[in-house]
């Protein structure tokens, strides 16, 4: 119990890097996944080619690889410097843009094509009748996965330890070995994450409830 | 004065062709009931007039202006043609008002005041004044036609097109829709209707049109069309439905 009380200051600030990274990782990957779900969407195939090969490429590798090759392969060129917590933002980022690509553009897809026929109709343009009309109602629809595929991010920063980030991960293991008490140290960082993501899911299903189309 | 101008109108979907050559001119205030199998083209032909479906060929002049016209900033010509559709398409994220104030909010320059004035008064017109807080779901599907029309009205449009607005109700509210249309026949509304509801067309239409197979058959005023059918698909249509 002495072991988990002092851990607990030391993994804390771990996890404030966790968030920092995750936070972070998760806005630029939505913003990632919605560009390309949209470019996926427009009728200019070179723009549906290159989201479709990104979101390929990103789906059919492993993330360790991905990681490794952002941090060590692109830092192994001349001209590109990435800094360990840039590289973790980045990779994380660019996962997580490419499995939200692909649940925005069915969320988008599974909107009823009345709904744009009838924006239109009434004279509002294309990026108006998506934003106002079936992005909301989209988004709406997709939240349960959105939430899921976070969560999953969250999780993957658990591997940016391996490039020395100093996450809660990391400090589990400096912990860990310092104090030889490997039991009480990973348990009490299981428990973190444990509660962190059971407070996702909770605010997610509240989002949900204090959204849900009537 | 000509509202609205179809020359050699064509549609093809993909081999499909769905409309072959469709002429017509439709007048200030006129009340035109589009009537036909199904399969005729004549849901097709509506869509083509605000260009929710891509024209193949010929020409469609809505006030003047050619629509088929790739330069043309159709959306400002779709503010002035308001549509109604089979399905209603409510905004399902958005109350009743928030649905009718939603494209003069975005494309009108107005206070929001007026612009929500304007929205209950087309509530009351369409008899939902009690309704304007409600969500769609809540609705009938005659409060939601009815919303969906108030909706299409908000933007002042010249024309409004209707693409069988009764067809997805049940028997006993379609009346309520039908007498709010009647409504807006007599205050001078031009309308194109795609209907099923004979009645409706010998009553309120100014001028039936019959299509079949992609080309209009016949078209007169409803007493000729429907008393006295020149064409011999025409009077087969009609032997079935009446």
């Amino acid at each position: 119990m002495d072991t988990i009380i002092a851990a607990f200051p030391y993994l804390l600030l771990g996890m404030k890097v966790t968030l920092y990274i995750f936070f972070f990782s998760i806005i630029f990957g939505f913003l990632i996944g919605l560009l390309t779900a949209l470019m996926r969407l427009t009728t200019i195939k070179p723009l549906n080619w290159i989201a479709k090969v990104f979101v390929d490429i990103i789906r059919g590798t492993p993330f360790i690889v991905q990681l490794f090759f952002i941090y060590f392969g692109l830092n192994g060129l001349e001209f590109i410097s990435l800094d360990r917590t840039v590289a973790g933002i980045l990779t994380v980022s660019i996962n997580a843009g490419a499995y939200f690509s692909e649940i925005i553009r069915a969320g988008i897809l599974s909107i009823d094509k009345g709904q744009t026929e009838a924006a239109r109709s009434l004279g509002l343009t294309k990026v108006q009748t998506m934003q106002t009309i079936v992005l909301p109602q989209a988004f709406r629809t997709m939240l349960p996965t959105i939430t899921n595929q976070s969560i999953i991010s969250f999780k993957d920063t658990s591997l940016l330890s391996i490039i020395g980030i100093a996450d809660i991960v990391q400090r589990g293991k400096v912990h860990a070995s310092t104090t030889f008490k490997p039991f009480e140290v990973w348990l009490t960082v299981g428990v973190i994450y444990f509660v962190i993501i059971y407070l996702m899911s909770l605010l997610s299903s509240f989002i949900e409830r204090r959204y849900k189309i009537k | 004065m000509t509202l609205i101008q179809v020359r050699n109108l064509k549609k093809s979907f993909g081999e499909l062709e769905v409309l072959k050559d469709i002429n017509v001119e439709i007048k200030e205030q006129e009340v035109v009931c589009v009537i036909g199998p199904s399969g005729s083209g004549k849901s097709t032909f509506l869509r083509c007039l605000n260009r929710l479906e891509g024209i193949t060929g010929g020409h469609v002049l809505i006030d003047g202006k050619d629509i088929t016209d790739p330069k043309l900033d159709i959306n400002k010509v779709r503010e002035n043609v308001g549509m109604v559709f089979q399905q209603f398409n409510l905004f399902p994220h958005m109350n009743v008002i928030q649905n009718i104030m939603r494209a003069p909010l975005k494309l009108r320059k107005g206070d929001k005041q007026s612009i929500e004035k304007q929205a209950l008064e087309l509530l009351a017109k369409v008899g939902l004044s009690d309704k304007a807080k409600a969500s769609p779901s809540e609705l009938s599907g005659g409060q939601k036609q009815r919303v969906a029309i108030a909706r299409a009205l908000a933007m002042n449009p010249k024309i409004m097109l209707f693409d069988e607005p009764t067809s997805a109700l049940d028997p006993e509210v379609v009346g309520d829709v039908l007498s709010v249309m009647k409504q807006l026949a007599l205050e001078g509304m031009t309308m194109i209707v795609v209907t099923h509801e004979m009645g409706f067309a010998r009553e309120v239409g100014d001028r039936v049109i019959f299509m079949d197979g992609g080309y209009i058959v016949e078209e007169n005023v409803p007493e000729e069309l429907f008393g006295n059918p020149q064409e011999t698909r025409t009077k087969s249509f009609l032997s079935k439905v009446l």
